[in-house]
C-alpha cells in the first residue's frame, strides 16, 4: 500500500519534473540527528505524554471543555425558530412516541405499576447513553479540522460531547420531574439518590464514550453500525417494560441476572429506585420472600391486570439483584469503563489527526 | 546546488527534523461508480476501498532550525509546505521519522477552523482556553483580541456568517494573542484588507522578537523576503534546496516554475546571507 501510495504524490503535485538532489544527512550536523536533538534537550513534537501526565493536562483545559459542551449545545438549536424550547420539546416527543407504541398499542405496560413514568425515565435515562454513544463515536472524524489546527488533549472531545449530552438530560430531568410528579409520585428524600446514579452513569458514559470514540475514529464502519447495536441493547434493558415480568425469564435465573447487571439497566433502575416510590415498593427482593404474594403477584401479570396494590406484590418474590448490588454493579461498570476507555484512548493520542 | 550544510556550531537548535515522512489518508477520493454492487464486489475480492487514498505528502525531510531564524518555506501547491508545519507542531503523526522541539509550537493556518456555527465571541473565548489560557486571563484579553481583529458588531454573529477575509482576521488576532516559543504561519494573512496586513505584519514582527523561532509559509515571495533569514523550497515532499541565500533560491524557484524573476531595487534586508 505504502508503495502505491508514493507512486501517486500528492494531490497537487504537478507532472513536470524538477530533478530533486538527494540530501545526505550527515551534513546537516556532525552526529545523528536524534543525538543532536537530545544533547539540546528537544522533545519529539508528537510524543504521547505519560497517562497521569495526560490526565493532568486534560484537568488543566477543563474550562476548555466545559465552555466547548455548552457553546455547542446553545448552538445546536440556533437553526430553528423555536430554538432553545426544543431542548424542553425533544424529550417530550420522544416520551409520547414511545408511551403511544409500547403503553398503548403493543401493552407493554402489565405487571408494572405506574407504567407512564417507569417508561419515561427508563427513556430518558437510556436516551443519554444512547446520544453519548452515538455522539462520541463520530467526534473524532467530525473534529479532523480542529484536531488538525490546535494543540489539546484530544480526550477532550468525546469528554464534551458527553458533557453536551449531560447537560441535555439536566433539561430531560426538569420534564421528567413534572411528569412524575404529575403521575402523584410522592417527592421524597429518596429523589436525591438519582445524583449520584447519574453521576456513576455519566462517568460510565465517558469511559465508554472515549473507548468509542478511538474506535470510530479508524473506519467509518463502525459508527454506521453502532446505531443498530445501541438499539438492540435498549430493547434486552428493561427500557420499555419490566424484566422481571418477562414469564420467559421467570425459570431462568442466570439470564435474568446478566440482563439485570448490564450497566443500562442498572443505571435505569437505580434512578427509578430513586424517584418512583412505586418501582421502589415493587422491587423484588426488597420485602421477605412470601410465595402466596407472590404467586398472586405473577397471576395478576399473566391476566394483565393494570392496576392496583397486587403489581407491588412482586417484592415479594425472590430478588436477582438486590438494591446495594445494584449499587456496586453501578460503580464498578463505572470505573472499569472509565479506566479502560481512557487509557484505550491515551494509547492513540498522537494518531487522531492523520484522519 | 544541493544545499550547503547548515552551521550548528554556536547556535541552538529548537526544531530538529529528522527524516521525516508523513502519510495521511484521503476519504472520498475518485474511484469505483459508488454503488452497493460495487462494494460488495470489492469486499467479495478483498480489494481495498479505493475512495481510501493514502497521499505520501512529506517524504524524507531532514533539517536543523536554530533559535532566532525566522523560515520561509516556498514551493508549488501540493509541495507539502503545510504539512509539513502541522507535522512540527505535532497536529499530524510522522509515519517515520521524527521531530524534535523546543517547546510547543504554535500554528497560525488558514484551516485553523475554530467552530464554525458559533458567534465570534464564542470562538475567542474556546480559542483562547483551548490554547491553555485560564477563564481570567482570556477575560483580560477578550477585548483586545476583538478590537485587533476589527470585525466590529461581527463579533456576536455565527462565524459561518463572515467573509473569508473576515474569519482569517479573527482567527489571526486568536493565535496571536498568545506568545509562542515557535511560531508558524501558513498563509495565514492572504485574505485580510491592506490595513490589516500592516497591523498584523507589525504583530509578527513584535512575536518574532518574543519567539525564538518563526516558520512561513506564503506564497507572496515579497513576504518571505522581507521576513525570512532562511528559506526551504520544497518540492514533492522533498526538500529542492535550503540555506539562508534567500534571494537566490527564490530567485532559482521562480525560474524553475516559470514564474517571473523578482525586481529588487534595494539591497535585501538579510542580515544572515554570509553564512549560506
Amino acid at each position: 500500500m505504502r508503495e502505491r501510495a508514493r507512486d501517486q504524490g500528492g494531490p497537487g503535485t504537478l507532472t513536470d519534473d524538477l530533478v530533486i538532489p538527494e540530501i545526505d544527512p550527515s551534513t546537516l550536523a556532525d552526529e545523528p540527528l536524534a543525538e543532536l536533538a537530545a544533547r539540546y534537550r528537544l522533545r519529539p513534537s508528537a510524543a504521547r505524554p505519560g497517562v497521569f501526565a495526560y490526565a493532568r493536562q486534560l484537568w488543566e483545559r477543563r474550562h476548555f471543555i466545559v465552555g466547548f459542551a455548552t457553546a455547542r449545545n446553545v448552538a445546536m438549536y440556533t437553526e430553528a425558530r423555536l430554538g432553545q424550547l426544543w431542548q424542553v420539546l425533544t424529550p417530550l416527543l420522544n416520551a409520547a412516541v414511545y408511551y403511544l407504541i409500547f403503553g398503548l398499542i403493543l401493552g407493554t405496560s402489565r405487571g408494572v405499576p405506574n407504567f407512564t413514568a417507569f417508561l419515561i425515565t427508563g427513556i430518558f435515562i437510556f436516551n443519554f447513553t444512547q446520544r453519548a454513544f452515538i455522539t462520541t463515536s463520530r467526534v473524532m472524524p467530525d473534529s479532523l479540522p480542529l484536531i488538525r489546527a490546535l494543540p489539546f488533549p484530544r480526550a477532550s472531545l468525546p469528554i464534551g460531547y458527553v458533557l453536551i449530552e449531560l447537560e441535555q438530560l439536566g433539561m430531560s430531568m426538569v420534564v421528567l420531574t413534572v411528569i412524575v410528579l404529575a403521575t402523584r409520585e410522592p417527592l421524597t428524600w429518596y429523589w436525591l439518590l438519582a445524583i449520584p446514579a447519574l453521576a456513576l452513569q455519566a462517568v460510565f458514559n465517558v469511559g465508554m464514550g472515549l473507548f468509542l470514540a478511538r474506535l470510530g475514529a479508524g473506519a467509518d464502519d463502525f459508527s454506521q453500525l453502532l446505531p443498530f447495536l445501541v438499539r438492540t441493547w435498549m430493547y434486552v434493558s428493561g427500557v420499555m417494560f419490566s424484566i422481571q415480568t418477562i414469564g420467559y425469564l421467570r425459570d431462568r435465573p442466570t439470564l435474568t441476572y446478566l440482563l439485570q447487571i448490564n450497566p443500562a439497566a442498572v443505571y435505569i433502575s437505580l434512578v427509578r429506585n430513586a424517584i418512583l416510590q412505586s418501582q421502589r415498593n415493587a422491587w423484588p427482593g426488597s420485602k421477605p420472600y412470601n410465595a402466596a404474594n407472590c404467586a398472586a403477584y405473577h397471576a395478576a401479570t399473566a391476566a394483565g391486570t393494570k392496576g392496583g396494590p397486587v403489581l407491588e406484590f412482586s417484592a415479594y418474590c425472590h430478588g436477582t439483584v438486590t438494591m446495594p448490588g445494584l449499587w456496586l454493579w453501578g460503580i464498578g461498570w463505572a470505573i472499569v469503563a472509565l479506566v479502560v476507555g481512557f487509557v484505550f484512548f491515551w494509547q492513540a493520542e498522537t494518531r487522531y489527526g492523520r484522519g | 546546488m544541493a544545499s550547503g550544510p547548515v552551521a550548528t556550531d554556536g547556535a541552538e537548535p529548537t526544531v530538529v527534523v529528522d527524516d521525516l515522512h508523513v502519510v495521511y489518508r484521503v476519504f472520498g477520493a475518485g474511484g469505483d461508480k459508488g454503488t452497493a454492487a460495487t462494494a460488495l464486489m470489492r469486499v467479495v475480492k478483498r480489494q481495498r476501498r479505493p475512495s481510501v487514498r493514502e497521499v505520501h505528502a512529506i517524504r524524507g525531510i531532514s533539517f536543523v532550525i536554530n533559535h532566532g531564524d525566522a523560515v520561509g518555506i516556498i514551493g508549488r501547491n501540493g509541495s507539502g509546505k503545510s504539512t509539513l508545519l502541522q507535522a512540527i507542531a505535532g497536529l499530524l503523526p510522522p509515519e517515520r521519522g521524527c521531530v524534535y522541539t523546543s517547546g510547543q509550537a504554535a500554528l497560525l493556518g488558514v484551516n485553523a477552523a475554530l467552530l464554525d456555527d458559533l458567534t465570534g465571541e464564542r470562538n475567542v473565548v474556546l480559542g483562547c482556553l483551548a490554547m491553555g489560557m485560564s477563564p481570567q486571563e482570556t477575560k483580560d484579553r477578550y477585548q483586545s483580541i476583538v478590537d485587533f481583529s476589527g470585525v466590529g458588531n461581527f463579533i456576536d454573529y455565527p462565524m459561518r456568517t463572515y467573509s473569508t477575509g473576515m474569519a482569517q482576521r479573527l482567527r489571526f488576532s486568536i493565535a496571536s494573542a498568545k506568545n509562542h516559543e515557535i511560531l508558524m504561519i501558513d498563509e495565514a494573512l492572504a485574505t485580510g484588507d491592506a490595513n490589516f496586513r500592516a497591523k498584523s505584519h507589525e504583530r509578527i514582527v513584535q512575536l518574532r522578537a518574543e519567539a525564538g523561532t518563526v516558520f512561513l509559509v506564503a506564497h507572496n515571495l515579497a513576504e518571505i523576503e522581507a521576513s525570512c533569514n532562511r528559506v526551504i523550497w520544497l518540492e514533492k515532499g522533498k526538500i529542492m534546496r535550503q540555506g539562508y541565500d534567500v534571494p537566490a533560491i527564490v530567485d532559482a524557484y521562480l525560474e524553475a516554475t516559470g514564474g517571473e524573476p523578482r525586481k529588487r531595487d534595494k539591497p535585501e534586508h538579510n542580515e544572515h546571507s554570509a553564512a549560506g
